[in-house]
């Protein structure tokens, strides 16, 4: 927000292309990076309905509201710091900072006013443990991966799912005050998901990282090897998502939707993994951009299973899980 | 003196000002709905006429 004043001639519109454009609203929420928010809010959600103990729907509500702000107030924090390369980038060169509608101090004070509120909040609302995992989130995200780690190694991908995939923790800790062995699993999901989705993506879209010198794999190691970490990274996801179906998530629709969700994610990978490039373009990469449409059906598949199975454990449909 | 249109500048600064108004109620709305809860488990009838959970 700048805070221009408007003289006379601002107002007879004879001078608009010298008048600094204000934010709006909006501008403001877009710095929260509102599409990775409904990620968060859905697996923070799932996090804090799969826990063994209950929690007062109020109080839930407010704890997932904190969740969406801290990790929103980590985005603003990352659309500061790398304002640079998101105005080199077409695909970020129209966020609110690129755009001159926000300036880097506002979105800096934005991102730590929002910090300082949601952690404070969740500990209020909730307990200082699961306050403490979102404050760690947010610096996970804005100094280990945005400042340290995404400029200077290929794996950033997937140390930046890292911070994604804390969400279900922090919900699971605000109703039971600790971390368990069914919420690290749910970490793991998200965490083995991140990089094939990620991949999967930047074999099909023209990245433009490298004129920013964001080392991603696919110019890093090439596309073949992308390929390959593609088809190692889905193998591993689904160990860990198999892995679910032996604990308290694992209830009878989890189980059957795990089996199958990676049957088909794996069989996804191996043709990836086996496609070369020509065969890719003749085709506008078709098979990978299906296998990116699926994961997304995958993660939210698996996350609603677990919420469908607690649901049905509720109304006793089936005895406790 | 004639009326001007409002500047385009006007209307952000508007939705700048109308989104503060609502984040502040829906703050004070939180800390409120909070407060009964934490108070008195979530008994709104028993918010209102004062008690509190260990009564």
């Amino acid at each position: 927000m700048t805070d221009a004043s408007i003289t006379a001639s601002d107002f007879e519109g004879s001078h608009k292309s010298s008048i600094s454009v204000e934010a709006e609203f909006k501008d403001y929420f877009e710095l929260l990076k509102p599409r990775v928010m409904r990620l968060v809010v859905f697996t923070g959600l799932v996090g804090l309905v799969a826990a063994p103990s209950s929690i007062h729907p109020f109080v839930g509500f407010v704890a997932i509201l904190c969740i969406a702000i801290g990790g929103g107030a980590a985005g603003a924090l990352n659309m500061w710091w790398d304002a640079d390369i998101d105005a080199i980038m077409k695909r970020t060169s129209n966020r609110p900072i690129p755009a001159g509608k926000v300036n880097l101090q506002e979105a800096c004070g934005f991102g730590f006013a929002l910090s300082g509120f949601s952690v404070m909040m969740l500990g209020l609302a909730t307990n200082w443990f699961a306050a403490g995992l979102l404050a760690f989130t947010i610096f996970f995200y804005v100094v280990i991966y945005t400042i340290w780690l995404k400029r200077i190694t290929p794996q950033n991908i997937v140390i930046g799912g890292a911070a994604g995939a804390f969400p279900p923790v922090i919900g699971w800790a605000a109703v039971t005050g600790n971390v368990s062995f069914e919420s690290i699993l749910m970490f793991a999901l998200i965490f083995m998901w991140t990089p094939p989705h990620f991949w999967a993506l930047a074999l099909f879209t023209r990245s433009d990282y490298d004129n920013a010198s964001v080392p991603m794999l696919t110019v890093t190691h090439g596309r073949k090897s992308t390929r390959t970490h593609i088809l190692v990274y889905t193998i591993l996801l689904a160990v860990f998502a198999l892995a679910m179906c032996f604990t308290d998530l694992g209830g009878p629709i989890f189980i059957v939707t795990a089996i199958i969700l990676n049957a088909l994610f794996l069989k996804g990978a191996i043709a990836i993994s086996k496609r070369d490039e020509t065969k890719s373009e003749n085709d506008n990469f078709h098979v990978e951009r299906k296998f990116f449409k699926f994961s997304l059906l995958y993660l939210f598949m698996h996350f609603g299973a677990v919420v469908i199975d607690r649901g049905l454990v509720q109304l006793a449909l089936w005895g406790t899980s | 003196m004639s009326i001007r249109p409002d500047h385009e500048l006007h209307s952000r600064r508007l939705s700048r000002n109308v989104g503060l108004g609502l984040i502040l109620v829906t703050f004070v709305a939180l800390v409120f709905g909070l407060t009964v809860v934490k108070i008195t488990e979530g008994d709104v009838a028993r918010a209102i006429t004062g008690a509190t959970a260990n009564e």
